[in-house]
């Protein structure tokens, strides 16, 4: 299951005066397009486009912009998991706007999705596409296809040999799921062009040139199911919390409190996962994209004494790494707190010398977050994070919060 | 929390003051000693308006109602309103209808083979929806809410 233009189709859902009409979402600090609609895509604007290029073509074109709105789709996101829940017992969510579902009863399939597709759109008004294979790779390539099926718009099912075959023969080697640049280089360079060829090639080649990972595909691709279901996803390896800045920035104090405010958001990830961190490494460096500013790109990373996902903890060791990278000669255009070395909450070794009071410190935690769950995200904070606002994020388009917000739900006039 | 040292508009830095800290009590687990409540076999879990008023989660919206042309129907101005996107419509509903674009609260009625918006209003006429119109329905009001307090 995919659904489709997802960001795009979520501000559609509060804003239906806009179906029909050509409309982009953008990236973090309104950077490059990430969501077209239909309309949008038809005008030939293409994905990752930096929008401050098609500035006067948006505008003349009347292509409604809109900042993204990660609060808004992250709620829309889980609602229209949930009404997939109903549907099977098993399902992988794989990314805001995907998931894997398996369907035991195989009778009547199209009924079966076009089912499932109505009964999302009718309760959370976001269209998706459905492609059925016998495993994950295939479909995915069921969903591409789906997109394009005219006698059942937004569905595919792939369901005998030699239909798959036919397919298969359609679709370009690189198109797969799981082939990089690299691998497509190799395949190209040996004349498989398509994802048939990929199938033809023997066991040993492929295991001796792209390792198990190629085998699984061309597996995958057989209809033999190499990547089972995730029910739940793994708890992160690493957690970062990176972003480039609304405007740049020089004063060590502003860099503070971005560094701070990135540490606190790491120290919820960690907490979210009851997970703590053992090492932590902050980088900052200038826009790389502007040619006449001084460049510098530099990063510190430290062993914490005994890891941790204190905000105040993380908060500390960051502004520690931050004051020894910190230049005043330069333009900053970005920071990022990266956590590393995690292990779960319940197993930290305490340090003999430990001077800290841990115990005190976590209750106070649990008091700020249960309070900044209730009264909205920092209403207490580290004083360190400070209050200015000069690096926060360029969101100049930026919708409402309709599900989240009192003060920010529809409004029906008349 | 003790003293306030600073205030501006915006923020009130608080003093955590260590002595008041470890006093709080913590109730992380049961109390084992003394009787147990002679209420625990009788403990049922308690109302909730979310889970009266909410029928299908996912398929549910909050809206703020301007304007006073659904009173007949008990809706007023300021009034906040539960829409549900995934019930169908009874034909005396309150539906929140998209016209041209634009979200509107009425009533839905066929009469003599036309599709009409109904206001619950005396004031104002019934609207006919003609296949010029972009008509669509987007949800279907469940509860009505007024602060009264």
């Amino acid at each position: 299951m995919d659904c489709n233009n997802f960001y795009v189709s979520c501000e559609r859902v509060f804003r239906p005066e806009l179906e029909g009409k050509p409309v982009v979402v953008l990236s973090n600090n309104d950077g490059c397009i990430i969501s077209r609609s239909e309309e949008a895509k038809q005008l030939g604007l293409k994905m990752a486009e930096p929008a401050f290029l098609k500035k006067d073509f948006l505008k003349r074109h009347k292509v409604h912009v809109f900042s993204s709105n990660y609060t808004l789709y992250g709620d829309m996101s889980q609602r229209v998991m949930d009404v997939l829940r109903i549907f099977t017992t098993e399902m992988e969510i794989y990314s805001i706007d995907e998931a894997f579902l398996i369907l035991t009863n195989t009778n009547n399939l199209y009924a079966t999705i076009q089912k499932i597709q109505q009964t999302v759109f009718k309760s959370t008004g976001i269209p998706v596409s459905i492609g059925v294979g016998k495993t994950k790779s295939l479909a995915k390539i069921a969903n591409k296809i789906a997109k394009k099926n005219k006698v059942y718009p937004g569905l595919f099912i792939i369901n005998n040999t030699q239909q798959r075959d036919c397919i298969l023969r359609n679709t370009h080697v690189e198109k797969l799921w799981g082939i990089g640049r690299q691998h497509h280089k190799l395949l190209r360079k040996n004349n498989i062009i398509t994802a048939y060829n990929f199938t033809q090639i023997n066991n040993q080649w492929i295991r001796k040139k792209m390792s198990v990972v190629g085998l699984r595909i061309k597996q995958e691709l057989l209809g033999v199911s190499c990547m089972p279901i995730e029910l739940c996803l793994p708890d992160k390896k690493a957690i970062a919390t990176t972003r480039a800045f609304g405007k740049k920035i020089n004063s060590y104090t502003y860099l503070c409190e971005a560094v701070a405010t990135y540490a606190t958001r790491c120290s919820e990830k960690l907490r979210k996962q009851s997970s703590v961190a053992s090492i932590i490494t902050v980088f900052i460096h200038t826009d790389p994209f502007n040619s006449r500013d001084k460049q510098y790109n530099k990063s510190k990373t430290f062993a914490l004494p005994v890891p941790t996902n204190s905000n105040y903890q993380l908060a500390h060791y960051a502004i520690i790494a931050l004051k020894q990278i910190y230049s005043i000669d330069y333009y900053y255009k970005k920071a990022g707190v990266i956590v590393d070395g995690l292990m779960p909450e319940n197993e930290i070794q305490y340090g003999f010398f430990e001077v800290n009071n841990r115990v005190k410190w976590n209750m106070v935690i649990k008091a700020t977050d249960k309070i900044n769950k209730k009264y909205g995200r920092d209403k207490i904070k580290l004083a360190i994070m400070g209050m200015s606002n000069k690096w926060k994020l360029r969101q100049k388009k930026l919708s409402g919060r309709y599900t989240t917000n009192w003060d920010e739900i529809i409004q029906v006039l008349k | 929390m003790k003293t306030k040292i600073i205030k501006n508009n915006q923020i009130k830095v608080f003093k955590i003051a260590e002595s008041v800290l470890c006093e709080i009590p913590l109730l992380l687990t049961k109390i084992q000693a003394g009787f147990p409540s002679p209420a625990e076999d009788y403990m049922e879990e308690r109302l909730s308006l979310d889970k009266k008023l909410i029928k299908n989660r996912s398929a549910t919206f909050f809206a703020r109602v301007t304007g006073d042309s659904m009173i007949n129907s008990g809706i007023y101005n300021g009034d906040l309103i539960i829409v549900d996107k995934a019930l169908n419509p009874k034909p005396d509903s309150v539906l929140l209808c998209v016209l041209d674009g634009e979200f509107t609260l009425k009533k839905v009625r066929k009469i003599k083979n036309k599709m009409y918006m109904i206001p619950e209003n005396p004031d104002y006429p019934p609207i006919k929806i003609s296949e010029y119109n972009d008509f669509r329905i987007w949800g279907v009001v469940t509860y009505s809410i007024r602060t009264h307090y």
